[in-house]
């Protein structure tokens, strides 16, 4: 096991090594220059000089991804042209925000999800079914930001229950994770409704129910454990839509985690960030399905990673 | 040989077209695509015909009469320049579906041809392609439009190439994989063995075979690609005002929430119908042509 996390870890880095290549030619050769927007349009050709070296922004595109690279190894992510912190700082501040916001719905979006499937699945192309795959592609057609406003306008316009944006306590949490979860609910719900239909058809789900087994056993312990596996890969994929819808509710709930991070340093072009924050993002990811990889070896006891 | 060929021809031709019909048939008693094509018609319409439901300029200020509330005179109210909210939806419904079908073709002419030729020829050029497509799938999509739109900046064509650009390693994916498989078929074998040119192998051999699934995703991608766009022009950083575009006029109702919800409020509901109506047409196809990926 530990031999295939180390092989997986290894695996990772040519993926990462494609995404920096990826994001800093692609924020270098393009229009705009950040040198420019950092000193500001009143700025003399001397002061954007000054800056352009200071970045390092004089030095030949080559020179200046090395550097980025070499830097990248000592996780020196460089320095925000907005505020002049290194990146990593900026980051790994709203890290805890994010990732407090992303367990916390992927978290609600499984308790809500996978009954939902179950049930739908238990009794396919009844009314129930049909209540829950309804609501399921009504999810997927909604727009995560249009969701988070009108649960605004209701817990927080209308009933004063809530908060409508900041952090600060538990109930700054609930609207922004409940906004998120309905993004990622209705895949979950999808997926765990198809991998029961199909493992309550299996031989082995026949079996159980023949030697008189209750059905709520044979729903959990027989079909459930053995539906699982493309549930978790679906809940694993999920965590990087989860990651795009986060920037869309942190920015609806003025939530301070890298999604927003990401948007204001768009609007500023503040390229270091943006490279910091996608890359930390893409990591994540990766960090995420790698994790999922390995329960699946927990979760079903026939695959081996030796 | 002539005349043992022609009738062969045309049986093959009219068992083609009766397989188009019993499609056709079941994808008119099938609900989900029903109440979807209902949908996408009303979006279409609407599109179409907007000079005709609101032969104003949506886009002229009107300041004396800003945020007002739904009435008979404005049943959707007005905005906060005093604009109709109804014919900015109405018009905004031109902009989405140039988006939704711009996105969806330009998935198409990159990711097509990479899945086709990835998938047929194999070896140094399907790694090569697959490992690009592993680097671009390792940013969640939304992500990589944003990323694209960091670098080309704002605006409706780049709006477009960048959602767009995020779908190509879906349509790679999806293509390569029933290119691997129809590839081994024996029609593609003889083709090969009479000295068929590849080019003609994967255009009249390959690619129709794997038309049903590019026909669902297209469908799929099409409310994908209205949802990633609204969310750009929601954040500023897709369509720039004065365009009557839905995620920008819910990105500056979202100001006046607490005093005018309503400016936010159906701009939203546009994109949800219209997103809903692909994606119930996509299920729809989906169950209607390819049964086995029923979810």
């Amino acid at each position: 096991m530990l031999q295939y996390v180390v092989k997986r870890l290894l695996s990772t880095i040519p993926v990462l090594f494609g995404i920096s290549l990826l994001l800093f030619f692609m924020l270098r050769m393009l229009p705009g220059d950040p040198a420019q927007v950092l000193a500001g349009q009143m700025a003399s050709q001397e002061d954007i000089k000054l800056i352009r070296h200071q970045l390092g922004l004089d030095r030949p595109i080559i020179v200046q991804y090395g550097l980025f690279l070499s830097r990248l190894t000592r996780f020196d992510l460089g320095r925000s042209a907005r505020t002049q912190n290194p990146v990593i700082r900026e980051v790994w501040a709203r890290l805890p925000n994010t990732v407090l916001l992303a367990v916390v719905a992927i978290t609600l979006a499984c308790v809500f999800g996978i009954p939902a499937g179950i049930f739908a699945a238990v009794r396919p192309y009844t009314w129930i079914d049909y209540l829950f795959t309804s609501m399921a592609l009504f999810g997927i057609s909604m727009p995560v930001f249009w969701l988070g406003l009108m649960l605004v306008v209701i817990f927080s316009v209308v009933l004063h229950w809530l908060p409508a944006g900041g952090t600060g306590s538990w109930k700054h949490v609930v609207l922004p994770s409940f906004t998120l979860a309905a993004f990622v609910v209705a895949f979950i719900t999808r997926m765990t409704r198809a991998s029961m239909i199909e493992a309550l058809s299996q031989d082995y789900t026949t079996t159980a129910r023949s030697k008189g087994l209750k059905e709520q056993v044979v729903i959990v312990k027989h079909a459930l454990k053995n539906a699982l596996i493309p549930i978790i890969t679906v809940v694993g994929l999920q965590f990087g839509l989860l990651l795009g819808g986060a920037v869309l509710t942190e920015t609806v709930f003025a939530w301070p985690g890298i999604g927003r991070l990401i948007v204001d340093s768009i609007l500023a072009r503040d390229y270091p960030v943006i490279q910091g924050a996608i890359l930390i993002f893409g990591l994540l990811y990766i960090l995420v399905n790698l994790f999922v990889d390995m329960i699946y070896a927990l979760i079903d006891p026939r695959i081996r990673y030796d | 040989m002539t005349e043992t060929t022609q009738p062969q021809s045309r049986r093959i031709q009219r068992s083609a077209d009766s397989q188009l019909r019993r499609n056709w048939a079941k994808l008119r008693r099938n609900k989900t695509a029903l109440v979807g094509g209902i949908l996408i018609l009303i979006y279409l319409i609407t599109a179409l015909l907007a000079p005709v439901l609101f032969p104003s300029n949506p886009s002229a200020p009107n300041l004396s009469r800003s945020l007002e509330r739904p009435s008979i005179a404005d049943p959707l109210g007005t905005d906060e320049l005093g604009r109709s909210i109804l014919g900015r939806v109405i018009y905004g419904s031109r902009v989405s579906l140039l988006i939704a079908i711009g996105v969806v073709f330009v998935g198409l002419l990159v990711g097509v041809p990479l899945g086709l030729v990835s998938g047929y020829y194999g070896g140094k050029v399907d790694f090569g392609i697959q490992r690009v497509t592993d680097t671009l799938l390792a940013f969640p999509g939304f992500l990589l439009a944003l990323a694209l739109v960091a670098v080309l900046g704002v605006g409706l064509k780049n709006t477009i190439i960048s959602v767009g650009i995020s779908m190509v390693p879906i349509y790679i994916r999806l293509v390569r994989g029933c290119a691997l498989s129809v590839r081994e078929q024996t029609y593609v074998e003889a083709a090969k063995a009479v000295g068929t040119r590849d080019r003609i192998i994967l255009l009249r051999h390959i690619l129709p075979n794997v038309m049903i699934p590019i026909t669902i995703q297209t469908s799929l991608g099409m409310g994908t690609g209205i949802l990633s766009a609204a969310a750009l022009g929601f954040l500023g950083l897709g369509v720039q005002p004065p365009t009557p575009e839905w995620g920008a006029m819910l990105g500056s109702g979202r100001a006046y929430l607490f005093h005018a919800p309503h400016v936010a409020t159906f701009p939203g509901i546009a994109i949800f119908l219209a997103v809903l109506g692909f994606n119930l047409a996509g299920d729809g196809l989906r169950d209607v042509l390819d049964p086995r990926f029923r979810l």
